[in-house]
């Protein structure tokens, strides 16, 4: 297992059209070559802030049912009780509390990476996960180192700086420099690593969800199609042009796809069909298709417009 | 949805290989998927035996379906199905196998003690720096009384300080069986130990420099307040006082910042590896050190707030701190040096 880096990964990857830096290609044991692409910095930032929105919301409204609960055991103790329990009840209120915060700050980002998704409500909503840089399997340790870095990432900084207050300077200046520091972490390295990623080993990468699409069924032998193009017709085009043909007619916006034609039909020189775009277009693609294939299976690639064969 | 079945063979002749080549294997496909949904969502208990028995084998399936794909079929819908469909069934086949109380079997039954022994030198190290510190607290107190209130944060404790009668020591440190709010004093304890254990190995980040501090900082307030009840004649008494919870916090402690050095020096001197490498190994036996020491400070602040208060003679108190660390010693070194282990050492 192996992540390679982004010059083999863009040649391990010939399916997709779309390109970034961030494209990494991971090599799973049974040797198949997966493309993953590293998190990127708005969805890491939204993410966190999700979570946060989501802690704080949570916190608020415990903290609002345990004064609620205190309230009301205290009239119960009033009406019913010697005045001895008071101090008991208190201190069960408190030591909740102070369990509650402790969970908050270190059990909530540690449960959710756990399961299976490996990822915080936040990181879910913005359709990220986390995952081991190594490739290997995602464990139990990587997930605490991670997660207890975010202390002197996140809240001892944050802590610090509401402590110190703006009007003292130099201390202020020194926590959101801290702060900033670890903030920024992930701006400076290729793969977006923070802190904690760097001590755990892990990253955060995209976690995409499709579904399967009805095929788009060219015939091969298009014996009595209406359109019939030559070898010659179609070999002017390459695979990048077959797939955005392919993204067009799932589109299928009409402007778009009479558009094309008349690009198409302007090239190989024949004459525009204005309202039969459409048969036009799919019959254009199955016959490009099977013939990139049929190139395919003995050996011959043809990338793009530009390339030859 | 058309399958091979409903196509009738003059029609199926007719398609693109590609094309043929989906509609044989969809079945299976569609079927990962829904066990994959079913996982991911939790659900692991509505898969039924069959289906995640075949798991497995219907991933390596598809794998090599995409593999098949990416040879012969330019249909870009299909492969970048097959590819986020692979990259979802490669995190539910690999990803975090065990269920938290199997990991918590796991760690307790051997992990935990094999990565407190992996920490090695750094362990050594921390521990030389935490009697350094304490001795560095003693001798500038001796030297000048003044340090200690430097030490020694204020309102740590209002009668401890140089010049306080023997008595006035003496009655700090018994006669508090009585007292209300244990409870909420022991959960304080640990959130504030923890607090600090968790900053000390994180700080390991930053070459462990910020680490050794924090040790010596935290020790030489011990060596402060022993010289303090030193001058009163209560050294004993003092020693038991604090070894009620102290070994088994001071442990963790030093657990904590052998953790956050062994980050630091592998990040420091990642011998042949590479630096993120050498930090992310360090890091996750750390991890796993942070998560005993948690565990620890548990039982530290259930030890400070309730049986130091309860068992309020100097004896009792020995024995309950000489049996924690006899415990703690025994059950990070004395077991387990398995054949496994040797690798583990390097």
């Amino acid at each position: 297992m192996a992540v390679t880096g982004r010059a083999r990964a863009t040649r391990a990857i010939p399916t997709r059209l779309a390109r970034t830096g961030r494209d990494r290609t991971l090599v799973t044991p049974e040797g198949v070559a997966l493309p993953l692409t590293v998190a990127g910095l708005g969805a890491r930032a939204g993410a966190l802030m999700l979570d946060i929105a989501v802690l704080f919301t949570g916190f608020l409204v415990l903290i609002i049912a345990l004064f609620s609960l205190a309230g009301g055991v205290a009239g119960m103790i009033g009406r019913l009780g010697t005045g001895r329990e008071a101090p008991l009840a208190l201190q069960f209120v408190v030591v909740l509390m102070i369990v509650l915060t402790f969970l908050a700050r270190y059990a909530y980002f540690l449960w959710f990476e756990l399961g299976a998704r490996g990822a915080t409500p936040g990181k879910r909503m913005t359709g990220i996960r986390i995952a081991a840089r190594d490739g290997g399997r995602l464990t139990a340790e990587m997930v605490i180192a991670r997660n207890l870095m975010r202390d002197i990432e996140l809240f001892i900084p944050v802590v610090l700086i509401a402590r110190a207050g703006v009007d003292s300077g130099p201390a202020w200046l020194a926590a959101t420099a801290w702060f900033a520091l670890f903030l920024l972490m992930p701006c400076f390295n290729r793969d977006h690593l923070r802190a904690g990623d760097v001590i755990a080993g892990t990253w955060v990468v995209e976690a995409p969800r499709r579904t399967l699409e009805a095929p788009m069924a060219p015939a091969a032998q298009p014996a009595g199609a209406e359109y019939l193009f030559s070898d010659a017709e179609l070999a002017i085009y390459g695979e990048y042009e077959l797939q955005t043909l392919e993204r067009i007619l799932r589109e299928g916006r009409e402007a778009v796809l009479e558009q094309v034609q008349a690009t198409i039909a302007g090239k190989i020189g024949r004459d525009v069909d204005p309202w039969r775009a459409r048969p036009f277009l799919e019959a254009y693609y199955g016959q490009l298709r099977a013939r990139l294939e049929a190139g395919m299976r003995l050996g011959k690639r043809k990338a793009d417009k530009h390339a030859s064969g | 949805m058309t399958t091979p079945d409903t196509l009738t063979p003059n029609l199926l002749g007719a398609l693109l290989r590609s094309d043929r080549f989906r509609l044989e294997r969809e079945a299976d496909w569609q079927r990962l998927e829904a066990i994959v949904l079913a996982a991911e969502k939790g659900r692991l208990r509505r898969i039924s035996d069959e289906d995640l028995l075949a798991l497995p084998q219907l991933y390596r399936t598809v794998a090599s379906s995409l593999s098949i794909a990416r040879a012969i079929s330019l249909d870009a819908a299909t492969l970048g199905y097959l590819e986020a469909l692979v990259q979802r069934a490669w995190f539910v086949v690999y990803g975090p196998r065990s269920s938290l109380v199997a990991w918590l079997r796991g760690f307790l039954g051997g992990g935990w003690s094999r990565a407190v022994r992996g920490l090695g030198v750094d362990l050594a190290i921390a521990f030389a720096v935490m009697v350094a510190g304490v001795l560095v607290g003693w001798l500038l107190v001796a030297h000048d009384p003044e340090w200690y209130g430097a030490l020694v944060p204020g309102g740590f404790g209002d009668a401890r300080v140089p010049g306080a009668s023997a008595a006035t020591l003496k009655g700090t440190l018994f006669g508090h069986g009585g007292q209300d709010g244990m409870g909420a004093f022991a959960a304080f304890l640990f959130s504030n130990n923890a607090g600090v254990s968790i900053l000390s190995f994180a700080l390991g980040f930053a070459f462990g420099i910020p680490t050794l501090m924090l040790l010596v900082q935290n020790t030489a307030i011990l060596g402060a307040m022993l010289w303090l009840y030193h001058g009163a004649g209560l050294t004993i008494d003092f020693a038991a006082w604090i070894s009620v919870h102290g070994t088994t916090e001071l442990f963790a402690i030093l657990l904590a910042g052998g953790a956050g050095l062994h980050i630091g020096r592998a990040m420091a001197f990642p011998g042949e590896r590479s630096v993120l490498a050498a930090a992310a190994e360090a890091g996750r036996r750390a991890a796993q050190v942070m998560a005993g020491v948690v565990l620890m400070l548990i039982a530290a602040a259930l030890l400070e707030g309730f049986a130091r208060q309860l068992v309020d003679n100097t004896p009792g108190r020995l024995a309950i701190g000489g049996f924690m660390l006899a415990f703690w010693l025994a059950y990070f070194f004395a077991f387990a040096r398995g054949p496994g282990e040797v690798r583990e050492w390097r």
